[in-house]
């Protein structure tokens, strides 16, 4: 999995450097943005082709992996003429810092858009401070 | 394309980095044409004597919301990918993915019978099946020895 020339791989560094899978595929670094809301920082990954049975999102400590597996797509009769993306598994990892609630990170698949709601803890939350007038 | 006396097999090619330059400021400069991202959605093709299949990455895009035409050979793609309520007051730390209006053409290899066209839309990817008309398709021709 060394040469591949990939679509979805803003920096394959990152992929490569993973220990060797055990699924002969490749493997593609999903783009992601992430965002965060007063009380939540939001995740979303694209990853078309992955169905919710094909996902997993793990959390190890502070480390978050989240892997989705496709399968391949041949329609029999026909030859690939004009390709734009390939074919491949998702996987990114994340590491989540200490102001995030680890217990309570909600994730959810949608149209092939993974998204992963990761509350803040009560601590790390902006807080208005009232200022008293007089 | 530059063509260079020079083949890789030599070992030594002088015009290797201009050419990589080349490609890199057309692709630096190709995004700077259209008001929308110029690759999405990334499309595969297939075909075969009798039809086309064409496959489309648009995560996050609901069916509904993608709009399919086809005229003769061309096949375009419309759609929005809109962002959530909430990201307007949000701050971004990352922002990888395309966003907005987007519209591709893509020119199929032949023409195709618009009565005849099946799409599918299932976890972010479009599947639609293109048949060519009844009277275009190829036709094997015996050969009769003498």
């Amino acid at each position: 999995m060394t040469n591949d020339v990939d679509v979805h791989k803003p920096d394959r560094s990152e992929v490569n450097r993973r220990p060797e899978r055990t699924r002969d595929r490749r493997v593609f670094l999903p783009l992601t943005d992430i965002y965060e809301t007063e009380d939540n920082i939001i995740l979303l990954a694209d990853m078309p082709g992955v169905g919710s049975t094909d996902l997993d999102v793990t959390l190890e400590s502070r480390v978050l992996t989240v892997t989705g597996r496709t399968t391949d797509y041949a329609p029999s009769g026909f030859s690939l003429v004009h390709a734009e993306y390939g074919a491949g598994d998702y996987e990114r990892v994340f590491t989540l810092s200490d102001e995030i609630n680890r217990e309570a990170i909600e994730a959810k698949l949608e149209n092939g858009v993974l998204r992963l709601k990761l509350p803040k803890v009560e601590a790390a939350k902006a807080r208005r401070i009232a200022i008293a007038a007089g | 394309m530059l063509l260079s006396q020079f083949g890789p097999r030599l070992g030594f090619d002088p015009f290797a980095e201009m050419r990589r330059m080349q490609s890199e400021m057309n692709r630096l400069f190709a995004d700077f044409e259209t008001g929308t991202a110029p690759d999405f959605p990334a499309v595969n093709l297939w075909a075969s004597s009798d039809g086309v299949m064409l496959t489309a990455e648009i995560p996050g895009v609901k069916a509904e919301d993608v709009d399919l035409s086809v005229h003769d050979d061309l096949l375009t793609l419309k759609g929005k990918r809109l962002s959530a309520d909430e990201e307007e007051r949000a701050s971004f730390h990352r922002r990888e993915r395309p966003h907005g209006s987007f519209s591709r053409t893509v020119k199929l290899p032949f023409r195709v019978d618009p009565q005849r066209v099946q799409a599918r839309f299932a976890n972010g990817v479009l599947e639609v099946a293109l048949l060519r008309p009844e009277s275009e398709r190829p036709r094997k021709i015996a050969i009769q020895s003498h």
